[in-house]
């Protein structure tokens, strides 16, 4: 039978912080492949490296060395503003304080990256009504994030995330500021969005209950990726 | 674009008391500078208003001694001169030394002659003409001290001992805005027969003559003839253009002047302080939302756009709030300066400084916040905490 085809392929990745002269390393050599409609799990301990690799394959962070490929192109060779392009279409951001822009409606907010692609504005509201309706949030569409619980602001930031169809979804501590029932509601949430619509996904966690959602849990240790764990082992 | 218009003017008016005060401030700022910039225009009104083709004699010496009236039939015969007038600095008092405005004694009928910008209606300029104990005055100057026509003032000598009455016969208002309204002109004759009585010696002296010539471009060249025809005579003349001669009085407070400058231009620098600090809070607190911006895709140019676009916001709405409160602080402030200042006018040109400066102030004051914004790393800037 033959393998899936890989979205991800990271080749001898290394990086490493610099404080003052003091060099930090990071991560060291990591290689591995991420198949297409995978949901991933990085778990770890805080200074392992994960959310560094995460940052590294959604493309808001630089290698030292290394490749990483997605979808065929090596984004580690793409200057910053064709890599700016490249994260508008390929990238779904969901992070763990939300990051919504507070002076923006629920809808403005999934908007947002809309507003890059050549949409028409009624083709940006039929989008932006599809990705609410996903996230079940249809009548907060007019609720500034100020109004809304933690929940419903990182279903929000879960609609801006896929409202652009994109290649990947890279999630950092999607449950970190929630509490366990939002949690709950916000793990199903991806994991259907993984199983239904087929999106590849890529979370940072510490949290097992949220990681047991993945096909696959891969570990760092002090910037070292050890074997990836099939979901049994947790 | 909508969009992020919106964001842009939210953004500016998310801390309303921080954005309001740097607005007022702004305002503050620019009705400052606009206040000092009239009063510099102001000092330079009578340069302004003076002609190209209307010259001025005066004994070389220094404008204190006087000239024969004999030099008036001499002047007239130079090449190049239509018209001649003359007068003395009377320098009379009413009422109370605080009241200060500008009287002269003045050959009327060429003196007006000379100045068509002081418009009088024909009924008030015959009657002025045909009364040697009249004068006239300025519009604002009459309006200042509720003169009507009709009415007999009386001006204490101070150059010219005695109490002096005049018949106010006409009230002239200027034809351009530049235009002084509040001089207070009499009869030259009037003065000179008194001199004639009272002080013999003093009698067909004029301070200055006022001449007009026939072509702006030979002023020049007339007023060496005038200098010429009374070289080696008991009385040497000093002829100038009266631009020249009234830049000759602003030079005198040529340093109050420059100091004025240098404040208008200080409240700008301040303004910048203000304004940048403004901004640079902004930038600081905005970094992770900057930083979300920039991971969702959005450019460099974006991302410039919104803190150009909010600090030009708020400079331009303190810009525009400052030259509205120019107007009526000015005329407030010419209303308590009296006739010190005969024409205090906001000029256009004080107000395109105004816009002008807030475009560089709001500009400056973005670069280092757009820079840091710019130079943040994605990353980092996602784990900065508002």
């Amino acid at each position: 039978m033959e393998n899936p085809p890989a979205i991800v392929e990271i080749r001898d990745l290394s990086k490493a912080y610099y404080r003052g002269n003091q060099v930090v390393p990071v991560l060291h050599d990591i290689s591995f492949d991420i198949i297409e409609g995978e949901f991933l799990a990085l778990m770890g301990p805080s200074g392992s490296g994960k959310s560094t690799l995460l940052n590294l394959i959604a493309g808001i962070d630089e290698p030292d060395s290394g490749t990483i490929k997605v979808g065929g192109v090596d984004i580690t060779a793409l200057p910053e503003t064709e890599l700016a392009r490249w994260r508008a279409v390929h990238v779904g951001f969901i992070f763990q304080f939300y990051n919504l822009i507070p002076v923006l409606t629920a809808f403005e907010n999934v908007e947002l990256p809309l507003i890059l692609t050549p949409l028409t504005r009624k083709e940006r509201k039929e989008h932006v009504e599809m990705a609410l309706r996903v996230v079940n949030l249809t009548d907060r569409m007019d609720h500034y994030p100020g109004q809304l619980s933690g929940g419903q602001q990182q279903r929000v930031a879960i609609a801006r995330a896929i409202v652009t169809d994109p290649t990947i979804l890279v999630a950092d501590e999607p449950t970190g500021d929630l509490d366990r029932v939002s949690a709950e509601e916000i793990m199903d949430l991806i994991d259907r969005l993984n199983h239904e619509s087929g999106k590849t996904i890529i979370m940072v966690t510490h949290d097992p209950r949220a990681a047991r959602k993945a096909h696959v849990i891969r570990h760092l240790d002090k910037g070292y990726l050890n074997d990836a764990s099939p979901q049994d082992t947790l | 674009m909508m969009l992020l218009l919106k964001i842009l003017f939210k953004n500016a008016l998310r801390h309303k008391l921080r954005t309001g005060l740097t607005i007022l401030s702004i305002a503050i700022a620019m009705l400052a500078f606009g206040l000092l910039r009239t009063v510099i225009d102001a000092w330079h009104a009578g340069v302004e208003a003076s002609s190209a083709s209307r010259l001025v004699t005066r004994n070389s010496i220094s404008i204190i001694f006087p000239l024969p009236l004999s030099y008036k039939d001499k002047i007239r015969q130079v090449d190049g001169v239509s018209t001649v007038s003359y007068g003395n600095w009377f320098g009379g008092i009413y009422i109370d030394e605080k009241n200060f405005f500008a009287n002269f004694a003045v050959e009327p009928k060429t003196y007006l002659d000379l100045y068509p910008e002081y418009v009088l209606r024909p009924e008030e300029q015959n009657d002025f003409l045909r009364d040697r104990k009249s004068f006239i005055a300025g519009k604002k100057l009459a309006a200042k001290y509720g003169w009507k026509i009709g009415d007999v003032i009386t001006l204490k000598g101070t150059i010219f001992p005695g109490n002096w009455e005049f018949v106010l016969r006409g009230i002239y208002r200027g034809r351009y805005s530049g235009t002084d309204e509040s001089q207070f002109l009499f009869h030259w004759d009037y003065l000179n027969e008194m001199m004639k009585k009272t002080a013999p010696g003093r009698a067909d002296q004029v301070g200055f003559y006022m001449i007009g010539t026939k072509n702006p471009d030979i002023s020049t060249q007339v007023a060496l003839s005038i200098d010429r025809a009374f070289q080696n005579s008991l009385a040497e003349t000093l002829t100038e253009t009266e631009k020249a001669f009234q830049m000759g009085f602003v030079s005198m407070s040529d340093a109050i002047i420059t100091v004025i400058q240098l404040v208008s231009f200080v409240v700008i620098v301040i303004i910048l302080a203000v304004v940048a600090n403004t901004m640079a809070m902004t930038g600081r607190e905005r970094t992770a939302e900057y930083s979300t911006f920039k991971a969702l895709g959005f450019g460099t140019r974006h991302i410039a756009g919104l803190i150009f676009g909010e600090s030009l916001t708020i400079t331009m709405a303190g810009c525009t709030a400052g030259m509205i409160a120019t107007f009526p602080a000015a005329a407030a402030f010419a209303k308590a300066m009296g006739t010190f200042f005969p024409v205090f006018n906001v000029d256009a040109d004080t107000l395109y400084l105004d816009i002008v400066f807030s475009l560089i102030v709001g500009l400056l004051a973005a670069v280092v916040p757009t820079y840091r914004s710019l130079k943040t790393g994605i990353a980092d800037g996602l784990r900065t905490v508002e």
